[in-house]
């Protein structure tokens, strides 16, 4: 194996800027260790080694004929994409049979702020179909592995992404987080990976799933390389009418550790019954060392927790239904001629649509149907209400809030895929941060007894993310969990 | 909570969803087990509780109406699977 895939996204910036390695070289070697791991891991569905290769090569020659001084900020930089997000002439399948052939007229804002920076998009990654997953199982196109045991999944969504960091095939991908799809599999993968606050990145050109819920986020191998992609995709989109025009903090990060003056809140309802001893002992000894760096720990209640599984399990699929009516078989994808067009439709939709995608369609359905619309949906959006209170209340008292990302560490592949209830529960401690739209940042924070990686979370304050990044950054340069490397 | 085989087929219905005879029996277990589960919020007191709809602040956002350039009719229909004079063709629904 070359060094180069070894490089984290900041050094490889170092390097590029240096003149010690090209966009070219950088390319090339994430390209080759692509092709050698692909066959175990299947983290991508559409590789782009072309376009990337000539994109690399434009980005040389910029930096030779411009100004350094002038230099966009991430030129040269090889990323890959989650394949939700639209990339203009690139396929964009979003995992689904239903989305096979469709290529994007446009390129989303989060990627096309990430190109204006410079960055080279290698291919699209492996999400669990229109994101509706924690195991990347559910993608059409087969899973993804996890590169710390091939026998395991890498988590979901947005798993391709995350296997993708994790065994070093890039220093930094996009994901996408509805319910937990980047924090989870950051932690499943031993990555760093950030779930925005809503509203804090666009979301042109992602294809929705629950539009309430969606954020467009980054995975690196620490903190300081997922702020690199989330302070540039950051900020106001006219064309995404949730985007808000809040400023975005410097998320330059330096060499200190010290946390005094701020407080870290612990939450009882996400040490349950149930959570894997291993994760618990982990995440307790890194809230230490949150304590030894100086910040004040503190217990802090959230006690509609409980509520947040179904509640989103509602609401999600609700939104879902009414998002996925929009493939009808007659403007793109997947399209099954019939005589009439309710059985086009009906046809259409029942082929092009996987398991996991129907199900979630028929429960929306099912919570939005007349008569039991109060009962479901209506209440369902009630307790949100209290879910949110609940973490105002708690940000009245402390700066972030510290928990695990997941009750296990990676599961088996093919372990839940005949529960859905079971496989809704690994998303426990993720999905509250979605339905009160604060940011969540996901770590590496230890190791189980098989050698699996466990993650932990820090949830802050709406529009906060530089708290969640300047922790997780200090706790890294005092650990060395996030450098350690699976052997494939 | 348990849904019956009609309850299934009219929520298929809805969706625009064929399924097989196999898939609705599953269904109709798996999300009656799923219903089940989210019954549990009937137990929380939500009275005065304001549903939660969108996190952000409400707020009007407009633009100025002035043209912008847009798709060309090429881009728009590129990925449709039949089309004609610039439009998306369907089925015909009248007779």
């Amino acid at each position: 194996m070359n060094d180069l895939t070894d490089l984290t996204l900041r050094q490889s910036l170092d390097a590029l800027r240096s003149g010690a390695v090209s966009s070219r070289e950088l390319t090339r070697a994430a390209l080759e260790r692509i092709n050698a791991l692909e066959p175990r891991l299947h983290a991508f569905i559409t590789l782009t080694a072309d376009q990337a290769l000539a994109a690399a090569d434009e980005a040389d020659r910029v930096r030779r004929t411009t100004d350094p001084d002038a230099l966009p900020p991430l030129l040269g930089l090889p990323i890959a994409v989650k394949d939700l997000l639209a990339v203009k002439g690139v396929r964009c399948t979003c995992g689904s049979r239903m989305l096979e052939n469709f290529v994007p007229p446009y390129t989303a804002t989060a990627v096309e702020r990430l190109l204006k920076a410079g960055v080279v998009v290698l291919g699209k990654t492996n999400t669990d179909e229109y994101a509706m997953g924690s195991s990347t199982e559910s993608s059409a196109y087969g899973p993804t592995a996890n590169p710390w045991d091939t026998a395991r999944v890498p988590g979901g969504s947005s798993g391709g992404s995350a296997a993708a960091v994790a065994s070093r095939m890039v220093s930094g991908a996009l994901g996408t987080d509805t319910g937990g799809s980047v924090r989870q599999p950051a932690s499943f993968c031993g990555v760093t990976g950030i779930k925005p606050t809503y509203g804090r990145v666009s979301r042109y050109g992602l294809v929705a799933y629950g539009s309430s819920l969606d954020s467009v986020g980054a995975f690196g191998r620490s903190a300081e390389d997922a702020a690199a992609l989330f302070s540039v995709m950051a900020g106001h989109d006219p064309l995404d009418a949730t985007s808000m025009d809040v400023p975005v903090p410097s998320m330059r990060l330096d060499g200190n550790t010290d946390l005094r003056g701020l407080r870290v809140g612990v939450p009882a309802e996400y040490f349950i019954a149930g959570i894997q001893p291993d994760v618990e002992n982990a995440v307790r000894a890194a809230i230490a060392q949150f304590e030894a760096l100086g910040a004040a720990v503190v217990p802090v209640s959230l006690p509609h927790t409980e509520y947040a599984l179904p509640v989103y399990y509602l609401i999600a699929p609700a939104e879902a239904s009414a998002n996925l009516a929009r493939y009808d078989g007659i403007r793109f994808g997947y399209h099954h001629d019939s005589e009439s067009l309710i059985e086009q439709y009906r046809a259409t939709r029942g082929e092009g649509f996987g398991p996991e995608v129907k199900r979630r369609i028929m429960l929306g359905t099912y919570a939005l149907s007349a008569g039991y619309y109060d009962a479901y949906y209506g209440q369902a959006q009630k307790v949100r209400t209290l879910i949110k209170r609940d973490f105002e209340s708690a940000f009245d008292s402390v700066d972030a809030i510290a928990a695990p990302v997941a009750p296990s560490t990676a599961f088996r592949l093919g372990e839940h895929t005949d529960d859905p209830l079971a496989m809704y529960l690994e998303d426990v401690f993720t999905l509250p941060a979605n339905l009160a739209g604060v940011p969540g940042l996901a770590f590496p924070a230890g190791f189980d007894r098989n050698g699996l990686p466990v993650g932990m979370q820090l949830m802050g304050p709406h529009f906060r993310e530089d708290i969640l990044f300047r922790m997780a950054h200090a706790y890294q340069q005092v650990t060395d969990w996030h450098l350690r490397k699976p052997a494939l | 909570m348990s849904l019956t085989l009609a309850e299934v087929e009219h929520i298929a219905k809805l969706a625009r969803l064929e399924l097989s005879a196999e898939e609705k029996e599953r269904y109709r277990q798996q999300l009656s087990a799923i219903l089940e589960y989210a019954a549990r919020l009937q137990s929380l007191d939500t009275s005065g509780i304001a549903p939660t709809s969108s996190v952000l602040p409400p707020r009007s956002v407009l633009r100025a109406d002035e043209p912008q350039t847009s798709l060309t009719p090429a881009e728009v229909l590129a990925n449709a699977p039949h089309s004609e004079d610039q439009q998306f063709r369907v089925p015909k629904v009248l007779e």
